[in-house]
């Protein structure tokens, strides 16, 4: 089956019911209006993604999640660019910087961001090439593409609905005294946890946008969420906003457990 | 299961991967290359890349594990990803190559600057014939009297034991001090 056309004709969610339901390998290129994106998968599961000039190399989707930060990523870059990803990623795991799970999951959040990205393309000519894999020393995800399937076809009518509820970001955000639903059952992505712990009504869903990196519209869609789970509510914005920003605090470790620990571990060093 | 990490670091050939060795339960995850370079050829024939990985088991939720830096230069780049959330760290220093007491000051102030944990200096090398005296090389080092330097042999465990167990006070001198 050779499968070609352009996306006015055959939308990227279409597409990608296709894939998954011959459970597809190969890679999906489509040529946008101003550039292309490469959509790998094995088995009709999304396996790897990349856009346009878009550097989609692991550390620098690391930096993109906050992950390293901008000094790390250029000392990378200068001293460790001989390593490819896949090394890369082994050592940072050897290291106990990361684990594979989040190496995994921050693949995948990305690759996610770029089909989601193409949901917006209406127009350009795609073709599926089945010879096409992704390169060998990168590392692929295993991702079901039902759930992106579910969300590109809600997404037009919740984006309009979006800006229907939160029809301004310029207001604040508390968590409700009683909420409906414990913090703990959510399933919340990486991302939606960065944003709870930025709730607080002095900080207006704005700021928090941009200490998260959110576009209007992804910050929309966390909020609605945490909304619609009645974990949260919108509360107004006092005279003066505040500009720094409040962060949750970490629970220390009490002192006590600290020093018993330092205990612990002297008493095992000496009977070495 | 908790784990607390600690950092052993210092210049090139210092003695940091043989330090861990001696102590680790695990045969040490050092990732070694063959060396490159002449001048450092003449030193020694294999170096740390990126990190050393050793582990002592403290209980069964308590597990301490020891990093090793790679001790050249050009891996730096990875210290300040090792040192993040360390407990404590130690710099190696060679006892019988003043010419890099210096660059060990430096490691020292730039660890110091990830993290204000508290750390030990260890003279290793201390049963070669050349190795120099502690108190001159607290001076050479302009360590403050009140920073810890200790003999330190890194093929001898008791001696090691010693180091990991200073620190250890240290660490457990800090935490009491800072109660309020
Ligand atoms: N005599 C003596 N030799 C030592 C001692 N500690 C280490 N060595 C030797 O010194 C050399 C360097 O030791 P390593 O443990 O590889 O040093 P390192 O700090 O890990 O070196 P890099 O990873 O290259 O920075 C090796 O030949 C060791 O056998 C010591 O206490 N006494
Ligand atoms: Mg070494």
């Amino acid at each position: 089956m050779a499968l070609r056309g352009n996306l006015r004709d055959f939308t990227v969610t279409q597409l990608l019911n296709l894939i998954n339901l011959a459970h597809k390998s190969g890679t999906l290129v489509i040529d946008g209006s101003n550039e292309t994106a490469q959509i790998s998968f094995r088995d009709g599961k999304l396996a790897y993604a990349q856009i346009g000039q878009e550097d989609n190399h692991l550390a620098a989707i690391l930096h993109r999640f906050k992950r390293l930060s901008a000094g790390q990523l250029r000392a990378i870059h200068l001293r460790a660019d001989h390593l490819n990803d896949k090394e890369l990623g082994l050592l940072l795991i050897n290291a106990g910087y990361i684990s594979q799970e989040e190496i995994l999951s921050l693949l995948q959040s990305y690759f996610i961001d770029v089909v989601r990205r193409l949901f917006k393309w209406v127009d350009g000519a795609f073709q599926f090439e089945y010879n096409l894999h992704p390169p060998a020393d990168r590392i692929p995800i295993r991702l079901d593409l039902e759930n992106l399937i579910i969300e590109g076809a809600r997404q037009l009518r919740e984006w309009e609905q979006l800006r229907e509820e939160i029809p301004s970001l310029e207001m604040g955000l508390k968590f409700l005294d009683r909420p409906e639903t414990s913090i703990q059952k959510m399933n919340l992505s990486l991302e939606e946890w960065r944003v709870v712990s930025y709730i607080n009504p002095k900080n207006t869903i704005k700021q928090i946008a941009s200490v998260t990196k959110l576009n209007d519209m992804e910050i929309r869609r966390i909020i609605y969420g945490l909304l619609q789970a009645g974990l949260v509510e919108v509360v107004r914005q006092g005279s003066t906003p505040r500009v720094e920003i409040l962060r949750s605090p970490v629970t220390p470790l009490f002192k006590e457990k600290q020093i018993s620990l330092v205990q612990r571990l002297i008493t095992r060093i000496r009977s070495i | 299961m908790q784990t607390v990490k600690m950092v052993v670091t210092g210049p090139f050939s210092a003695g940091k991967t043989q330090f861990i060795r001696s102590v680790s339960e695990i045969d040490v995850v050092a990732t070694e290359r063959k060396i490159s370079t002449p001048d450092e050829r003449a030193i020694k024939q294999a170096t740390t890349v990126a990190m050393d990985f050793g582990r002592i088991t403290v209980d069964n939720d308590l597990v301490l594990y020891l990093f090793g830096t790679p001790g050249q230069k050009r891996f730096d780049f990875m210290w300040e990803i090792l040192s993040e959330g360390m407990l404590g760290f130690i710099v190696m220093i060679d006892s019988t190559r003043p010419e890099t007491f210096r660059e060990g000051r430096s490691i020292l102030e730039t660890f110091r600057a990830y993290a204000p944990t508290p750390y030990v200096v260890a003279a290793n090398k201390q049963d070669e014939p050349d190795a120099w005296e502690l108190e001159d090389m607290r001076n050479a080092l302009r360590l403050s009297p009140n920073i810890k330097l200790l003999p330190c042999v890194a093929t001898q465990k008791e001696a090691v034991k010693n180091v990991l167990l200073e620190l250890l006070y240290s660490i457990l001198l800090e935490m009491d001090g800072s109660e309020k």
